[in-house]
Protein backbone atom coordinates (compact mmCIF):
# COMPACT_ATOMS: atom_id res chain seq x y z
CA UNK A 1 0.00 0.00 0.00
CA UNK A 2 1.43 3.56 -0.81
CA UNK A 3 1.33 5.67 2.04
CA UNK A 4 2.65 9.21 3.17
CA UNK A 5 4.26 9.75 6.19
CA UNK A 6 6.01 13.61 6.99
CA UNK A 7 9.05 11.98 10.01
CA UNK A 8 10.55 15.05 11.55
CA UNK A 9 9.33 17.24 9.22
CA UNK A 10 10.57 15.43 6.18
CA UNK A 11 7.78 13.94 3.86
CA UNK A 12 8.61 10.14 2.67
CA UNK A 13 6.39 8.25 0.33
CA UNK A 14 6.62 4.62 0.41
CA UNK A 15 4.79 1.11 -0.97
CA UNK A 16 4.66 -1.07 2.50
CA UNK A 17 3.18 -4.09 3.24
CA UNK A 18 -0.08 -3.60 5.79
CA UNK A 19 2.20 -5.83 8.30
CA UNK A 20 4.49 -3.43 8.62
CA UNK A 21 5.34 -2.20 11.74
CA UNK A 22 5.92 1.30 12.37
CA UNK A 23 9.14 0.51 14.15
CA UNK A 24 10.85 -1.43 11.58
CA UNK A 25 9.05 1.37 8.93
CA UNK A 26 11.65 3.90 10.72
CA UNK A 27 14.28 1.85 11.18
CA UNK A 28 14.83 -0.10 7.96
CA UNK A 29 12.80 1.60 5.53
CA UNK A 30 13.81 5.10 6.57
CA UNK A 31 17.26 4.21 8.29
CA UNK A 32 15.88 5.96 11.50
CA UNK A 33 17.65 3.78 13.70
CA UNK A 34 17.47 6.17 16.86
CA UNK A 35 14.29 4.34 17.63
CA UNK A 36 14.43 1.34 19.48
CA UNK A 37 13.07 -2.12 19.62
CA UNK A 38 13.06 -3.78 22.73
CA UNK A 39 10.30 -6.42 23.65
CA UNK A 40 8.50 -5.50 20.49
CA UNK A 41 5.01 -6.47 22.17
CA UNK A 42 4.01 -3.18 23.75
CA UNK A 43 5.91 -3.64 27.17
CA UNK A 44 9.22 -1.85 27.30
CA UNK A 45 8.69 1.40 25.15
CA UNK A 46 12.08 1.43 23.79
CA UNK A 47 9.84 1.94 20.71
CA UNK A 48 8.22 5.42 22.14
CA UNK A 49 7.66 8.17 19.50
CA UNK A 50 4.91 10.79 19.06
CA UNK A 51 2.05 10.80 16.53
CA UNK A 52 1.04 14.14 15.12
CA UNK A 53 3.09 15.63 17.89
CA UNK A 54 0.69 15.43 21.19
CA UNK A 55 0.76 11.41 21.65
CA UNK A 56 2.97 9.36 23.01
CA UNK A 57 2.78 5.66 20.83
CA UNK A 58 4.87 2.51 20.71
CA UNK A 59 5.69 2.25 17.35
CA UNK A 60 5.95 -1.87 17.56
CA UNK A 61 2.25 -1.97 18.41
CA UNK A 62 1.36 0.04 15.29
CA UNK A 63 1.19 -0.60 11.63
CA UNK A 64 2.67 2.27 9.23
CA UNK A 65 -0.20 2.13 7.46
CA UNK A 66 -2.03 3.83 10.39
CA UNK A 67 0.74 6.67 10.17
CA UNK A 68 -0.36 7.40 6.23
CA UNK A 69 -1.04 10.93 6.06
CA UNK A 70 0.14 11.84 10.24
CA UNK A 71 2.92 13.70 11.46
CA UNK A 72 5.60 10.82 13.48
CA UNK A 73 8.80 12.81 15.43
CA UNK A 74 11.90 10.08 16.69
CA UNK A 75 13.97 10.82 18.82
CA UNK A 76 15.98 12.27 15.70
CA UNK A 77 13.85 14.73 15.44
CA UNK A 78 14.84 16.52 18.57
CA UNK A 79 17.88 18.82 18.11
CA UNK A 80 17.43 21.62 15.97
CA UNK A 81 20.42 23.04 14.31
CA UNK A 82 22.98 20.83 16.25
CA UNK A 83 21.61 21.89 19.49
CA UNK A 84 20.36 19.30 22.14
CA UNK A 85 16.65 19.77 22.84
CA UNK A 86 16.50 20.72 26.79
CA UNK A 87 15.29 16.92 27.55
CA UNK A 88 18.35 15.59 25.98
CA UNK A 89 20.62 17.84 27.42
CA UNK A 90 19.10 17.21 30.33
CA UNK A 91 19.58 13.48 29.94
CA UNK A 92 23.48 14.33 29.71
CA UNK A 93 23.38 16.24 32.68
CA UNK A 94 21.91 14.38 35.06
CA UNK A 95 23.62 11.26 33.51
CA UNK A 96 19.59 10.07 33.04
CA UNK A 97 21.34 6.91 30.84
CA UNK A 98 24.11 4.26 31.19
CA UNK A 99 23.67 1.73 28.54
CA UNK A 100 21.43 4.16 26.20
CA UNK A 101 18.86 1.37 25.20
CA UNK A 102 15.47 3.03 26.51
CA UNK A 103 16.65 6.52 26.58
CA UNK A 104 14.94 7.26 22.88
CA UNK A 105 11.57 5.88 24.49
CA UNK A 106 12.19 7.90 27.71
CA UNK A 107 12.78 10.82 25.66
CA UNK A 108 9.68 10.95 23.63
CA UNK A 109 7.57 9.72 26.18
CA UNK A 110 8.64 12.86 28.24
CA UNK A 111 8.55 15.26 25.34
CA UNK A 112 4.97 14.42 24.48
CA UNK A 113 4.01 14.23 28.57
CA UNK A 114 5.44 17.82 29.05
CA UNK A 115 3.10 19.37 26.24
CA UNK A 116 -0.14 18.00 28.10
CA UNK A 117 1.56 18.26 31.54
CA UNK A 118 4.37 21.36 31.39
CA UNK A 119 5.15 21.51 35.36
CA UNK A 120 4.72 18.05 36.34
CA UNK A 121 5.30 16.90 39.24
CA UNK A 122 7.65 14.01 40.13
CA UNK A 123 5.05 11.46 41.19
CA UNK A 124 3.38 12.70 37.49
CA UNK A 125 7.23 12.18 36.02
CA UNK A 126 7.20 8.62 37.54
CA UNK A 127 3.65 7.61 36.68
CA UNK A 128 4.10 9.09 33.04
CA UNK A 129 7.36 7.01 32.43
CA UNK A 130 5.83 3.96 34.05
CA UNK A 131 5.64 2.18 30.48
CA UNK A 132 9.06 2.63 29.94
CA UNK A 133 11.45 -0.10 31.44
CA UNK A 134 15.45 0.80 32.36
CA UNK A 135 17.35 -1.67 33.84
CA UNK A 136 20.58 0.74 34.29
CA UNK A 137 19.59 3.97 36.19
CA UNK A 138 17.01 2.86 38.70
CA UNK A 139 15.32 5.70 37.13
CA UNK A 140 16.02 8.41 39.78
CA UNK A 141 18.40 10.42 36.96
CA UNK A 142 15.75 9.78 34.20
CA UNK A 143 13.30 11.54 36.55
CA UNK A 144 16.21 14.26 37.67
CA UNK A 145 16.40 15.19 34.09
CA UNK A 146 12.96 15.45 33.23
CA UNK A 147 12.69 18.00 35.85
CA UNK A 148 15.38 19.36 34.66
CA UNK A 149 14.21 20.26 30.99
CA UNK A 150 10.57 21.02 32.48
CA UNK A 151 12.07 23.91 34.72
CA UNK A 152 13.79 24.91 31.55
CA UNK A 153 11.20 24.77 28.89
CA UNK A 154 8.67 26.95 31.41
CA UNK A 155 11.93 29.30 32.44
CA UNK A 156 11.76 32.93 31.01
CA UNK A 157 13.77 33.01 27.96
CA UNK A 158 16.22 35.14 29.99
CA UNK A 159 16.29 32.70 32.95
CA UNK A 160 16.64 29.60 30.28
CA UNK A 161 19.62 31.45 29.23
CA UNK A 162 21.43 31.64 32.42
CA UNK A 163 20.44 27.64 33.32
CA UNK A 164 22.03 26.62 30.09
CA UNK B 1 8.00 -11.29 14.88
CA UNK B 2 5.59 -9.60 12.21
CA UNK B 3 1.81 -10.46 11.96
CA UNK B 4 0.86 -13.15 9.22
CA UNK B 5 -0.35 -11.22 6.26
CA UNK B 6 -3.69 -9.54 5.47
CA UNK B 7 -5.02 -6.77 3.87
CA UNK B 8 -5.83 -3.45 5.40
CA UNK B 9 -8.61 -1.37 4.97
CA UNK B 10 -8.77 2.24 6.01
CA UNK B 11 -12.43 2.98 6.64
CA UNK B 12 -14.24 6.78 6.74
CA UNK B 13 -17.48 6.06 7.63
CA UNK B 14 -18.97 3.75 9.95
CA UNK B 15 -21.12 2.59 6.05
CA UNK B 16 -17.74 1.89 4.68
CA UNK B 17 -16.29 0.08 7.58
CA UNK B 18 -19.37 -2.21 7.69
CA UNK B 19 -19.35 -2.80 3.89
CA UNK B 20 -16.33 -4.17 4.51
CA UNK B 21 -17.14 -6.39 7.54
CA UNK B 22 -19.83 -8.11 5.72
CA UNK B 23 -17.71 -8.57 2.48
CA UNK B 24 -14.78 -10.31 4.73
CA UNK B 25 -17.34 -12.58 7.21
CA UNK B 26 -15.32 -14.15 10.07
CA UNK B 27 -11.83 -13.14 8.38
CA UNK B 28 -12.35 -9.52 9.26
CA UNK B 29 -11.08 -7.59 12.16
CA UNK B 30 -11.62 -4.31 13.56
CA UNK B 31 -8.76 -2.64 14.50
CA UNK B 32 -9.22 0.50 16.43
CA UNK B 33 -6.02 1.34 19.22
CA UNK B 34 -4.62 -1.94 18.71
CA UNK B 35 -2.87 -2.30 21.72
CA UNK B 36 -4.40 -5.88 22.44
CA UNK B 37 -5.02 -6.86 18.71
CA UNK B 38 -1.67 -6.30 16.65
CA UNK B 39 -0.01 -8.35 19.64
CA UNK B 40 -1.94 -10.89 19.29
CA UNK B 41 -1.23 -11.13 15.84
CA UNK B 42 2.41 -10.65 16.52
CA UNK B 43 2.25 -13.87 18.12
CA UNK B 44 -0.23 -15.39 15.52
CA UNK B 45 -2.96 -15.71 18.16
CA UNK B 46 -4.82 -13.75 16.06
CA UNK B 47 -4.61 -13.91 12.02
CA UNK B 48 -7.95 -11.93 10.49
CA UNK B 49 -7.10 -11.79 6.43
CA UNK B 50 -9.20 -8.20 6.64
CA UNK B 51 -8.03 -5.34 9.03
CA UNK B 52 -11.04 -3.03 8.84
CA UNK B 53 -8.85 0.54 10.79
CA UNK B 54 -11.83 2.38 12.19
CA UNK B 55 -9.07 5.13 13.30
CA UNK B 56 -9.85 7.30 10.74
CA UNK B 57 -13.44 7.61 11.07
CA UNK B 58 -13.64 11.10 13.00
CA UNK B 59 -17.44 10.58 14.21
CA UNK B 60 -16.63 8.38 16.60
CA UNK B 61 -14.21 9.92 18.50
CA UNK B 62 -16.23 11.44 21.76
CA UNK B 63 -17.41 11.63 25.22
CA UNK B 64 -20.09 13.27 26.00
CA UNK B 65 -23.44 13.32 28.82
CA UNK B 66 -26.59 12.97 26.60
CA UNK B 67 -29.73 11.77 27.15
CA UNK B 68 -28.83 10.27 31.09
CA UNK B 69 -25.52 8.27 29.79
CA UNK B 70 -22.14 8.92 29.26
CA UNK B 71 -21.66 8.12 25.75
CA UNK B 72 -18.08 6.91 24.49
CA UNK B 73 -17.50 6.54 20.58
CA UNK B 74 -15.54 3.42 19.17
CA UNK B 75 -12.36 5.47 18.74
CA UNK B 76 -12.22 7.83 22.04
CA UNK B 77 -8.80 6.45 23.95
CA UNK B 78 -8.37 5.64 27.51
CA UNK B 79 -6.05 8.77 27.69
CA UNK B 80 -9.20 11.06 27.30
CA UNK B 81 -10.91 9.58 29.91
CA UNK B 82 -8.16 10.06 32.05
CA UNK B 83 -7.70 13.40 31.61
CA UNK B 84 -11.24 14.59 31.19
CA UNK B 85 -12.78 17.38 33.57
CA UNK B 86 -16.42 15.94 32.85
CA UNK B 87 -15.83 12.43 35.02
CA UNK B 88 -16.98 13.83 38.23
CA UNK B 89 -17.26 11.54 41.63
CA UNK B 90 -20.31 10.31 39.82
CA UNK B 91 -18.49 8.33 37.37
CA UNK B 92 -15.38 7.69 39.72
CA UNK B 93 -15.26 4.07 38.59
CA UNK B 94 -14.44 4.96 35.01
CA UNK B 95 -12.30 7.79 36.03
CA UNK B 96 -10.50 5.27 38.38
CA UNK B 97 -10.13 2.73 35.60
CA UNK B 98 -9.02 4.61 32.96
CA UNK B 99 -5.75 5.44 35.07
CA UNK B 100 -4.45 1.82 35.49
CA UNK B 101 -5.45 0.24 32.00
CA UNK B 102 -1.88 -0.78 31.18
CA UNK B 103 0.51 1.72 30.81
CA UNK B 104 0.35 5.57 30.19
CA UNK B 105 1.89 5.20 26.65
CA UNK B 106 -0.75 2.33 25.94
CA UNK B 107 -3.73 4.41 27.12
CA UNK B 108 -2.66 6.90 25.00
CA UNK B 109 -3.79 4.94 21.79
CA UNK B 110 -6.31 1.69 23.38
CA UNK B 111 -9.47 2.56 23.60
CA UNK B 112 -12.50 1.45 26.12
CA UNK B 113 -14.66 -0.01 23.17
CA UNK B 114 -12.05 -1.82 22.08
CA UNK B 115 -11.00 -3.33 25.04
CA UNK B 116 -14.75 -4.34 25.39
CA UNK B 117 -15.31 -6.04 22.32
CA UNK B 118 -11.68 -7.61 22.92
CA UNK B 119 -12.97 -8.84 26.25
CA UNK B 120 -10.00 -10.32 27.97
CA UNK B 121 -10.65 -12.01 31.22
CA UNK B 122 -8.26 -10.50 32.81
CA UNK B 123 -9.29 -6.95 30.64
CA UNK B 124 -10.45 -4.20 32.97
CA UNK B 125 -12.95 -2.08 31.28
CA UNK B 126 -15.33 -5.18 30.97
CA UNK B 127 -15.25 -5.29 34.95
CA UNK B 128 -16.48 -1.35 35.20
CA UNK B 129 -18.81 -1.57 32.51
CA UNK B 130 -20.67 -4.35 34.35
CA UNK B 131 -20.18 -2.90 37.84
CA UNK B 132 -21.52 0.51 36.12
CA UNK B 133 -24.30 -1.37 33.97
CA UNK B 134 -22.98 -0.42 30.82
CA UNK B 135 -24.72 -0.47 27.53
CA UNK B 136 -22.67 -1.28 24.00
CA UNK B 137 -24.51 -0.03 20.92
CA UNK B 138 -23.48 -2.48 18.34
CA UNK B 139 -24.01 -1.49 14.62
CA UNK B 140 -24.88 -3.94 11.34
CA UNK B 141 -25.76 -2.86 8.22
CA UNK B 142 -29.50 -3.34 9.23
CA UNK B 143 -29.38 -0.95 11.87
CA UNK B 144 -27.93 -0.61 15.79
CA UNK B 145 -28.64 -2.58 18.88
CA UNK B 146 -28.28 -1.82 22.15
CA UNK B 147 -26.55 -4.45 24.12
CA UNK B 148 -26.43 -5.11 27.87
CA UNK B 149 -23.02 -5.70 29.20
CA UNK B 150 -24.34 -8.66 30.66
CA UNK B 151 -25.15 -10.12 27.34
CA UNK B 152 -22.66 -8.39 25.06
CA UNK B 153 -19.51 -9.76 27.29
CA UNK B 154 -20.21 -13.78 26.29
CA UNK B 155 -17.28 -15.60 27.20
CA UNK B 156 -13.48 -15.65 26.95
CA UNK B 157 -12.71 -13.25 24.03
CA UNK B 158 -15.99 -13.38 22.79
CA UNK B 159 -19.09 -11.13 22.95
CA UNK B 160 -22.26 -10.63 21.28
CA UNK B 161 -20.63 -8.58 18.09
CA UNK B 162 -21.52 -10.67 15.35
CA UNK B 163 -20.36 -11.66 12.43
CA UNK B 164 -20.57 -8.14 9.67
CA UNK B 165 -21.17 -6.35 12.61
CA UNK B 166 -19.04 -4.06 14.61
CA UNK B 167 -19.80 -1.91 18.20
CA UNK B 168 -19.65 1.87 17.70
CA UNK B 169 -20.46 3.05 21.03
CA UNK B 170 -20.79 2.11 25.07
CA UNK B 171 -23.03 4.18 27.16
CA UNK B 172 -22.80 4.46 30.96
CA UNK B 173 -26.02 5.37 32.60
CA UNK B 174 -25.57 8.45 34.40
CA UNK B 175 -26.29 7.69 38.54
CA UNK B 176 -27.42 10.43 40.25
CA UNK B 177 -26.14 12.72 42.50
CA UNK B 178 -24.73 10.66 46.02
CA UNK B 179 -22.84 7.74 43.45
CA UNK B 180 -19.41 7.58 44.03
CA UNK B 181 -17.39 4.18 42.82
CA UNK B 182 -13.14 2.88 42.91
CA UNK B 183 -11.45 -0.15 40.83
CA UNK B 184 -9.09 -2.19 42.48
CA UNK B 185 -6.24 -4.08 40.99
CA UNK B 186 -3.27 -6.14 41.61
CA UNK B 187 -0.93 -6.45 39.07
CA UNK B 188 3.17 -7.38 39.03
CA UNK B 189 4.05 -4.79 37.35
CA UNK B 190 2.29 -1.69 35.13
CA UNK B 191 1.50 -3.10 32.13
CA UNK B 192 1.05 -6.43 33.05
CA UNK B 193 -2.23 -8.22 32.73
CA UNK B 194 -4.25 -7.72 36.08
CA UNK B 195 -3.63 -10.64 38.92
CA UNK B 196 -6.55 -9.97 40.11
CA UNK B 197 -9.39 -6.48 40.25
CA UNK B 198 -12.40 -5.67 41.28
CA UNK B 199 -14.86 -2.51 40.28
CA UNK B 200 -17.65 -1.35 42.88
CA UNK B 201 -20.32 1.73 42.31
CA UNK B 202 -22.13 2.53 44.81
CA UNK B 203 -25.26 4.88 45.05
CA UNK B 204 -26.80 5.97 48.32
CA UNK B 205 -30.47 7.01 49.17
CA UNK B 206 -31.46 9.86 51.35
CA UNK B 207 -31.58 8.12 54.22
CA UNK B 208 -28.18 6.79 53.67
CA UNK B 209 -28.91 3.17 52.73
CA UNK B 210 -27.93 2.04 49.71
CA UNK B 211 -29.82 2.19 47.05
CA UNK B 212 -27.69 0.82 43.99
CA UNK B 213 -24.77 -1.26 43.81
CA UNK B 214 -22.91 -2.50 41.15
CA UNK B 215 -19.91 -5.04 41.89
CA UNK B 216 -17.84 -7.44 39.44
CA UNK B 217 -14.66 -8.59 39.46
CA UNK B 218 -12.02 -9.54 36.83
CA UNK B 219 -8.99 -11.53 36.05
CA UNK B 220 -10.56 -14.41 38.28
CA UNK B 221 -12.59 -16.80 35.88
CA UNK B 222 -13.68 -16.88 32.25
CA UNK B 223 -14.59 -13.39 31.89
CA UNK B 224 -15.29 -10.60 33.77
CA UNK B 225 -17.85 -11.85 36.92
CA UNK B 226 -20.87 -10.09 38.37
CA UNK B 227 -21.21 -10.79 42.14
CA UNK B 228 -24.71 -10.18 42.05
CA UNK B 229 -25.18 -12.12 45.44
CA UNK B 230 -23.26 -9.14 47.12
CA UNK B 231 -25.20 -6.44 45.03
CA UNK B 232 -28.50 -7.91 46.29
CA UNK B 233 -26.87 -7.92 49.84
CA UNK B 234 -25.80 -4.35 49.67
CA UNK B 235 -29.11 -3.16 48.07
CA UNK B 236 -31.57 -1.10 50.95
CA UNK B 237 -29.09 -2.21 53.29
CA UNK B 238 -27.03 0.63 55.14
CA UNK B 239 -23.18 0.44 54.83
CA UNK B 240 -21.70 -1.47 57.79
CA UNK B 241 -18.36 -3.65 58.55
CA UNK B 242 -20.29 -7.12 59.05
CA UNK B 243 -22.33 -6.02 55.39
CA UNK B 244 -18.80 -5.71 53.59
CA UNK B 245 -17.47 -8.94 55.28
CA UNK B 246 -20.56 -10.56 53.57
CA UNK B 247 -20.10 -9.30 50.42
CA UNK B 248 -15.91 -10.28 50.02
CA UNK B 249 -17.37 -14.02 50.72
CA UNK B 250 -19.60 -13.57 48.32
CA UNK B 251 -17.11 -12.50 45.80
CA UNK B 252 -15.08 -15.22 47.27
CA UNK B 253 -17.60 -17.68 46.18
CA UNK B 254 -17.93 -16.22 42.83
CA UNK B 255 -14.59 -16.43 41.92
CA UNK B 256 -13.20 -19.10 39.25
CA UNK B 257 -9.58 -18.25 38.71
CA UNK B 258 -6.91 -20.41 36.90
CA UNK B 259 -3.69 -20.80 38.86
CA UNK B 260 -0.71 -19.28 37.12
CA UNK B 261 2.38 -17.61 37.68
CA UNK B 262 0.77 -14.75 39.33
CA UNK B 263 -0.84 -16.56 41.75
CA UNK B 264 -2.79 -19.68 42.68
CA UNK B 265 -6.27 -20.36 43.06
CA UNK B 266 -6.20 -19.77 47.12
CA UNK B 267 -4.41 -16.18 46.30
CA UNK B 268 -6.70 -15.27 43.95
CA UNK B 269 -9.46 -16.75 45.09
CA UNK B 270 -8.51 -14.26 48.69
CA UNK B 271 -8.03 -11.69 46.00
CA UNK B 272 -11.63 -11.04 45.26
CA UNK B 273 -12.07 -10.84 48.39
CA UNK B 274 -10.04 -8.41 49.62
CA UNK B 275 -9.95 -6.38 46.43
CA UNK B 276 -14.21 -6.18 46.71
CA UNK B 277 -13.75 -5.02 49.99
CA UNK B 278 -11.05 -2.18 49.41
CA UNK B 279 -13.42 -1.40 46.37
CA UNK B 280 -16.25 -0.59 48.83
CA UNK B 281 -14.63 0.99 52.01
CA UNK B 282 -13.26 3.25 49.02
CA UNK B 283 -16.47 4.17 47.63
CA UNK B 284 -18.47 4.54 51.11
CA UNK B 285 -15.45 6.67 52.07
CA UNK B 286 -15.61 8.47 49.04
CA UNK B 287 -19.35 8.65 50.26
CA UNK B 288 -18.45 10.49 53.49
CA UNK B 289 -19.55 7.12 55.35
CA UNK B 290 -16.32 6.11 57.16
CA UNK B 291 -15.86 3.72 60.16
CA UNK B 292 -15.69 1.00 58.06
CA UNK B 293 -12.26 -0.47 58.11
Amino acid sequence: MKINVTVNGTRYDRDVEPRMLLAYFLREELGLTGTHVGCDSSSCGCCVVALDGDRAVKSCTMFAVQANGHEITTVEGLEEGGKLHPLQQAFWDQHGLQCGYCTPGMLMTAYVMLKHKPKPSEAEIREAISGNLCRCTGYQNIVKAVQQAANELTAEPAAAAVGS
Amino acid sequence: MFPAQFDYRPASSVDEALEALVRYGDDARVLAGGQSLIPAMRFRLARPAMLVDINPIAELDYLRESGGQLQIGATTRDYLLETSTMLGDRYRLIADTAAVVADPVVRQMGTVVGSLCHNDPAGDWPVTALASRAQVVVRGKDGARTVSIDDFIVDSYTTAVGTGEMAVEVRFPTPSARTSGSYQKIERKVGDFATAAAGVQITLAPDGTIADAGIAIGALGPKALRVSAAEKLLKGAKPSKALIEQAMREAQTVADPNPDNRGSVEYKRAMAGVLVGRALRQTLERLGVGGLA
